[in-house]
């Protein structure tokens, strides 16, 4: 298919998709969202007072913890999936719990690639503030672990960003829902690995297609961050 | 400051809870499943998933046992890892030697032949090594290497890439870097691979039948008896992996195999082709 005919057959596929509502597609992308945003969630609720702590407190092996951080915010996404296979697969540690290829699975996989993310760019942005407020805020007597949620909160709008980044990363990934989730048709079948399908199957119009929809949805996401934070922004005057 | 710290906490809180609210519904669906479907997970070959075969055949079985199949298409290599790990309550796959060595191992306990279709040699249009009038596979083969044409492989220990290497070896042809190209991939990203390099390729028929990106590439080479590609249904051993789904496995199984199983893989057919025939004994 010629360049011009085939950007013209996948946004013509993208259209329709949406517009007959297609309700596999839908199912792929409630279920897509479903578990980017758990994952994305579960990540931050671990990542946010991790990364704030490491600002805030200097101990022997910090360094190390912070270089490993920053590294494996490039552990590739194959890597990852192979690894939380290994574990859930029955002949490892966790085979008992029967979670492979189940959305679960896909939420722990996307959890170990957005965590690094988050922890490290949290990290950064709290040592940021601490350095500026760190002597007023222990001035009033508190502790640091108490002045943790305040500097969370005053760097909130950084923060949106950081988490926005880590969404993206695990809306974004193939390699690890494919392997923990197996690409089940109606099960664990998401927009990337769908995707990856069509391409396969030389599908390359409705590939592309399904491509436009994904970046269109977050986009939405993007955008509504974005109002949230500046009418919050503007609120605050 | 105060206000700051319950701010930051209520902000928490509301994580938290959005990601219980998403908990509980997956736990509820997941409970939900295990109350009212019954599935097995199947490991198989792309092939199988990817010429849309599964798509007409599960509807049909799960209407007749109430039994889900959630099929994982991989190659066959990987799809015997996955038995061997315990990870797969059944299998169907298509390298008939690996499949006896799987049951010699103690892996499976029984397998079944199910159906067969043929692999095809495809290249470019113009056929550089002309195999158009080959007088046999190992002709075909011999003479892709005497003219050293690209050669795009999947590399990737499937059931496909097993017969292409086996078609080489009676070719008697050591095929070298400098022409084939081993991808390490699956049947669909080899096919587009070579569609982009203008190489020629070995698959199996439906995946080509299937296969929309063709560009300049056809189908050259096909008929021999060597090029058979015969897929077969594998029982898992119960005393190897006991926690599996046995009983439903087996009802797939025999399904395959009965007449009805049987007539539906039959009725299959992709742009006015039939794909794979059935050949239960």
């Amino acid at each position: 298919m010629a360049m011009p005919a085939l950007i013209e057959n996948a946004l013509a596929n993208a259209l329709t998709l949406v517009i007959d509502l297609d309700p596999a597609l839908r199912d792929i992308v409630v279920l897509s969202l479903r578990i980017s945003l758990t994952a994305v969630v579960v990540a931050s609720l671990i990542a946010l007072p991790l990364g704030a702590a490491l600002a805030l407190w200097h101990f022997p092996g910090r360094g190390l913890i912070v270089v490993a951080l920053n590294a494996l915010m490039g552990l590739p996404p194959v890597v990852a999936g192979l690894t939380v296979y290994l574990l859930l697969s029955r002949a490892g540690p966790f085979g008992e719990l029967g979670l492979l290829f189940t959305p679960a699975a896909m939420v722990i996989a996307q959890v170990v690639l957005v965590l690094p993310i988050i922890a490290a760019l949290t990290r950064q942005q709290i040592e940021a503030l601490w350095a500026e407020y760190g002597e007023q805020l222990t001035s009033f007597g508190h502790g640091r672990l108490r002045a943790i949620p305040t500097l969370l909160w005053d760097a909130r709008f950084g923060l949106i960003t950081v988490i926005l980044a880590g969404f993206g990363r695990a809306s974004a990934e193939v390699g690890a829902v494919l392997i923990v989730g197996g690409n089940i048709d109606g099960v664990t079948r998401v927009m990337t690995t769908a995707i990856a399908l069509e391409t396969n199957k030389g599908n390359l119009a409705l590939a592309l297609g399904l491509g436009i929809v994904l970046l269109t949805l977050v986009a939405l996401v993007n955008a509504a961050a974005y109002l949230i934070g500046e009418s919050a922004r503007r609120r605050l005057g | 400051m105060l206000r700051h710290l319950f701010a930051g906490t209520g902000l928490l809180l509301t994580l938290a809870g959005s990601a219980l609210a998403q908990d509980s519904a997956q736990d509820q669906s997941s409970s939900q499943d295990s109350q009212n479907e019954r599935f097995i997970i199947l490991a198989s070959t792309t092939s199988t998933e990817q010429s849309g075969l599964f798509d007409a055949l599960l509807p049909k079985f799960k209407e007749s046992s109430g039994i889900e199949v959630r099929v994982v298409a991989v190659g066959t290599g990987q799809a015997f890892e996955l038995g061997r790990r315990g990870d797969a309550d059944s299998l169907l796959v298509h390298d008939t030697a690996g499949e006896e060595t799987f049951v010699a191992e103690g892996y499976a306990s029984e397998r079944r032949d199910v159906m067969y279709n043929d692999f095809v040699l495809i290249g470019p249009a113009d056929d550089p090594a002309g195999i158009r009038d080959a007088g046999s596979a190992q002709e075909a083969f011999s003479r892709i290497a005497e003219a050293e044409a690209p050669f795009a492989s999947r590399g990737d220990d499937s059931g496909t890439h097993r017969a292409e290497q086996r078609q080489w070896q009676e070719a008697g042809v050591e095929a070298s870097v400098s022409w084939y190209r081993e991808l390490g991939s699956g049947m669909g990203p080899t096919l587009n691979t070579a569609a982009g390099m203008n190489a020629y390729v070995f698959a199996d028929r439906a995946t080509w039948i299937a296969f929309d990106n063709r560009q300049d590439l056809e189908l050259l080479y096909a008929g021999d008896e060597a090029l058979f590609n015969q897929y077969g249904s594998l029982l898992l051993s119960e005393e190897r992996h006991p926690h599996l789904k046995h009983d439903l496995a087996e009802q797939w199984h025999e399904w395959l195999l009965s007449e009805e199983g049987q007539q539906a893989i039959a009725d299959y057919e992709l742009k006015g082709q039939q794909l794979f025939f059935p050949n239960a004994d």
